[in-house]
């Protein structure tokens, strides 16, 4: 679309480096309603696809040793088992289902979104903002449950000399208010950022075609760039993943357990 | 720039970042709900109850098959000891084998050489008795040699002398 | 490319935003040596450490993201 607006009377970028984020219709070209299936939607059930992939028919042979994709399911469920376990302690083992799903589908959203003209429905900050609310309403719920009016000591520094405490309950507050946006705002930022890196070097990579002296410099750069910023990319998919479900964990273990 | 982007992104999508168009939220957050719902549903009834249950049974099959490996280690320290008993037991019956039959070496060579000393001194006692004998009958032969000597002298000399003086005298010298 | 003057404006208010990912560069860092000089001086309470790591990695570098935040909404959202 951006192709024939840009290229023709620019000479600039090719295409545009946010054009790959816009959420379209799959069929049609009306506008986007609650229910339409979009590009999207077509790549969270291709997640949910791979999840069942790995999951359940990679571990359907219930072997004894396994197979290499139902060793990837075992790891997983081992990394994401042992984090809980270690980071919430024995009270949170019975979250780790809520725990696993958020994991998995950030992971494998952030992975296929790595293959060429896929959408990553975790670039959007619409997709990471519900799951970021999800978690934050759900620990605040559950801290207020387990510990009643308790909970609120988590805002109140015990350890801390009594004249600073009204202060630091106020940053506490505040930084507990921030962690939504904080948590969210990571995962979308940290996606839609490289990805956008990536395009932009992308546009320069022909650059060999419109003018053959700089292009000769610059095409062969900005391959070499893609290529390098592609593994950052790898790395960073599964480190936001994990980070976005370890916080996940650190915040649940603030809920069960408030007290400093 | 940005009102070129809203130009090519269709007249249909709002400006600007594809990510701040309020018109899509809804569609996002209702195919959201749905996905994770469904990878709970997965995860939580079939997947993950499948894989605690093999890992579980993994660790129990490692646990039994530790268990089993000490057995057979055990039953292996077992064998050796035995085996080693049994080389000691042979060991000393070879010893206790090789002793009797150097023994035996040993009884029949005294045996041996006991003969061959009593073949010895039998044989000495003959020649010794055949030695004195010789002597006796050599000293025999010089007394009756003396006494003709001693007979022959005594005539040569004019002299004559009784036999059985010529024998007393000779007798005599000869004891010495 | 003819612009106005509040378009010039956004632009260079988003350059001056992308030096945020500076401190951020920095902070990131920052965490990652001292985790690495501390792992140096006792190995065998590194491994244990990594999680906080990545925690604090996380939060330095979620800095970070909202001056690259800040300079995407000039560029396209302003």
């Amino acid at each position: 679309m951006a192709t024939e607006s840009h290229g023709a009377d620019e000479g600039g970028l090719v295409f545009h480096p946010m054009d790959q984020f816009i959420v379209k219709p799959l069929m049609g070209d009306g506008p986007v309603s609650m229910f339409t299936v979009t590009n999207s939607t077509l790549w969270m059930i291709i997640t949910v696809l791979c999840v069942i992939g790995l999951m359940v028919v990679g571990s359907s042979r219930r072997a004894i040793i396994p197979s290499r994709v139902q060793s990837i399911a075992e790891l997983a469920y081992g990394f994401i088992y042992k984090m809980v376990e270690d980071v919430t302690g024995k009270d949170g083992v019975k979250y780790f289902p809520y725990i696993m799903t958020l994991f998995i589908f950030i992971v494998f959203a952030n992975f296929l979104g790595l293959l060429p003209r896929a959408f990553t429905p975790t670039s959007h900050i619409a997709v990471t903002a519900v799951l970021a609310m999800l978690v934050f309403v759900a620990v605040t719920v559950l801290g207020f449950v387990k510990n009643g009016a308790g909970f609120l000591s988590l805002f109140w520094v015990s350890s801390a000399p009594l004249a600073l405490r009204p202060v630091l309950a106020l940053i506490e507050v505040i930084s507990y208010f921030v962690r939504p946006v904080s948590h969210s705002i990571r995962l979308a930022g940290n996606m839609m950022a490289g990805h956008a890196v990536i395009k932009v070097f992308a546009a320069f990579a022909p650059m060999v075609l419109i003018s053959t002296g700089i292009g000769l410099v610059v095409t062969p750069l900005s391959i070499l760039a893609i290529t390098a910023m592609y593994g950052l990319e790898i790395l960073v998919a599964f480190i936001q993943a994990y980070v976005f479900t370890i916080l996940t964990c650190v915040y649940l273990k603030d809920a069960l357990h408030p007290h400093h | 720039m940005a009102t070129e982007t809203q130009d090519a992104a269709g007249a249909a999508q709002a400006p600007g970042m594809p990510q701040l168009d309020f018109s899509t939220f809804g569609n996002q957050i209702f195919w959201l709900l749905v996905t994770l719902v469904v990878i709970y549903f997965v995860l939580s009834r079939v997947a993950l109850p499948r894989i605690a249950a093999v890992l579980a049974e993994r660790q129990g099959t490692i646990t039994n098959d530790i268990a089993k490996a000490e057995d057979l280690k055990a039953q292996a320290a077992d064998a050796e000891a035995a085996y080693e008993k049994a080389l000691a037991d042979a060991r000393s019956e070879a010893q206790a084998i090789a002793q009797a039959t150097r023994d035996d070496i040993k009884a029949q060579g005294q045996a041996a050489q006991a003969e061959a000393d009593a073949k010895i001194a039998a044989k000495a006692a003959e020649s010794e008795k055949a030695i004195a004998e010789i002597r006796a009958s050599a000293m025999e032969n010089v007394e009756v040699v003396a006494k003709d000597t001693a007979e022959a002298l005594v005539s040569a000399l004019g002299g004559s002398a009784s036999k059985a003086d010529i024998d007393a005298a000779v007798t005599n010298r000869l004891k010495g | 490319m003819e612009g106005d003057i509040v378009q010039m404006g956004a632009f260079i208010g988003a350059g001056l935003a992308c030096m945020g990912m500076g401190g951020a560069a920095v902070g990131v860092g920052n965490v990652a040596g001292n985790y690495l000089a501390g792992a140096l001086r006792n190995p065998s309470a590194a491994a244990s450490q990594t999680a906080t790591l990545f925690i604090g990695i996380a939060f330095a570098e979620a800095l970070g993201i909202f001056s690259f935040l800040v300079a995407l909404l000039l560029m396209f959202a302003v």
